[in-house]
């Protein structure tokens, strides 16, 4: 493949960019490459996803930004676009809004369906285990194994109601 | 040095290693880039003295960043066992090493805890067993940074969700020698995978030693991350033994002249860079993978790929030294071992 840039050259750099499902991709030679900031030829990709953050921002949030702070740590979303780093775990939480996309644009999902922590808000474990059970439910019905399903039923009703009282 | 390489793995003739690693960060402190000397004291105070309780598997011993030399930090990069990021803040940073070198657990990298665990061969379930049990003490101990919906929480946005990045180091020379290593990299990248050079982000492949790991840490279950990347080096191994027999089927004699040439100059060289030995040591174990050579075990190159290093020769003789005596020592210990 030749880079799209120069036409001359082979392509050895390859970008490609996914946001909700919209492939974008960019062939370059490695001399081509030097020329773009993202592209720098040790490749880092504390680089390449500070561009991210900047192309997957909405304008009209870019226009009302007038940085928002962490309220834990005081670091600005702008000085955050900047490096690409968090100041603390709460940005996070301060950064929300913006933090879907971003992570959209990073990981192709934004919703974390892995392992938590025993210590963690027993809320998030609590929901966690109804989604589980959920889905075995729906297999047991499936399978017509209805006593098993009342029971898993019974259990998921009694942690919606622990929840409820929360 | 690279005790790790005294454990046992599988498919050697094609993987070199397997490191899982995790990111895990502490509620309550900022990150280590933004942290205060007190902060960074008292959260190191507090891993480790949640870790001295720790009876699982194995004996750890703490090293200190700052108390070790310019040479044994960089050693220990070349070694696989802490990673560069660890030494860009000494004054912060520190690690547990387990006594056998397979699992550091390393502290104020670029997360509070980055826990890692490097095998020999191709060994995912081994390393993750390993680093699992770590976490799940030191989540019962610790208030990890966690949310609902984004999972573990780390410095950059591209570690977080799971923070697990698992890895493994392959020797592809056959794949190269076809001319299929571009099209491997481009076909890697294009469903989610990263692939670097043998010291990680921005690192060259050198001696057709190539790094792929998980690009994406957020969306899959930490066992399916490992899951579809063992599917995939799978295919990488069958791709490299299927290129091996078309090599030793139509260009037999050039490769066995390659491999044994490669040999005489690692036998008797007088100066040897570091580029210069990879390249050879790659077909020493090119020789070693077709059966051309049968005396030396995956393992033991491996071990020379590290010791032939510019620090780990340094701290091999004990002394500091410059380039040209580095080509010599290099030289000298490749001639001693092979």
């Amino acid at each position: 493949m030749l880079c799209q840039n120069c036409n001359q050259n082979n392509a050895t750099v390859h970008y490609t960019k996914i946001i909700n499902g919209e492939v974008d991709e960019l062939h370059l030679c490695e001399e081509c490459s030097k020329g773009i900031d993202d592209f720098d030829a040790s490749f880092s990709f504390h680089k390449l996803l500070t561009g991210l953050i900047d192309s997957v921002q909405a304008e009209p949030i870019e226009r009302q930004d007038d940085d928002i702070k962490c309220k834990f740590c005081g670091l600005g979303y702008r000085e955050f676009k900047k490096t690409g780093r968090f100041g603390c775990p709460d940005c996070y939480n301060s950064f929300k809004s913006r933090l879907i996309p971003l992570l959209n644009g990073i990981h192709g999902h934004n919703t974390h369906i892995g392992k938590v922590p025993k210590r963690a808000n027993q809320e998030i474990v609590k929901r966690r285990e109804i989604d589980r059970l959920r889905n075995e439910l729906d297999i047991l019905v499936r399978e017509e194994a209805f006593e098993k399903a009342a029971v898993l039923r019974d259990r998921i009703r009694e942690l919606e109601g622990q929840l409820g009282r929360e | 040095m690279a005790k790790w390489l005294n454990d046992t793995g599988s498919e050697k003739d094609v993987v070199v290693s397997t490191r899982i690693r995790m990111a895990r960060n502490l509620e309550g402190y900022r990150f280590p880039h933004g942290m205060s000397m007190e902060e960074s004291e008292e959260l190191t105070h507090e891993i480790l003295n949640t870790m001295k309780n720790f009876s699982g598997n194995g004996d750890y011993r703490f090293i200190k960043m700052n108390n070790l030399s310019p040479i044994d930090k960089m050693a220990f990069i070349e070694g696989h066992v802490i990673s560069p990021g660890l030494i860009q803040k000494p004054d912060y940073s520190s690690f547990l090493l387990r006594n056998d070198e397979n699992v550091t657990i390393m502290i104020n990298e670029e997360d509070h805890l980055r826990i890692q665990s490097i095998l020999p061969g191709l060994n995912f379930q081994g390393g993750w067993e390993l680093c699992n049990e770590i976490d799940d003490f030191l989540e019962e101990n610790l208030d990890f940074a966690f949310h609902g919906d984004f999972g573990y929480l780390t410095c950059c946005p591209t570690n977080a969700g799971t923070g697990l990045r698992a890895s493994v180091m392959i020797h592809i020379p056959s794949i190269v020698l076809t001319g299929y290593a571009n099209s491997l990299v481009q076909g890697l990248n294009k469903i989610g995978l990263a692939v670097r050079g043998i010291y990680g982000e921005g690192s060259k492949a050198v001696g057709n030693l190539y790094q792929v790991s998980n690009q994406t840490t957020l969306g899959d279950k930490e066992e399916i991350i490992i899951e579809k990347l063992n599917n995939i080096i799978h295919q990488i191994i069958i791709k490299e033994r299927t290129a091996r027999n078309t090599l030793l089927g139509t260009k037999k004699d050039e490769l066995e002249d390659k491999i044994f040439r490669s040999l005489g100059l690692l036998k008797h060289s007088r100066v040897m860079n570091s580029k210069e030995a990879m390249v050879h040591l790659s077909n020493l174990r090119l020789g070693r993978e077709m059966g051309i050579i049968e005396d030396m075990e995956y393992d033991d190159i491996t071990k020379l790929i590290i010791q032939i290093q510019p620090a780990s020769i340094q701290k091999d003789i004990g002394e500091d030294l410059s380039k040209d005596e580095r080509d010599i020592k290099r030289a000298e210990l490749l001639r001693k071992r092979i």
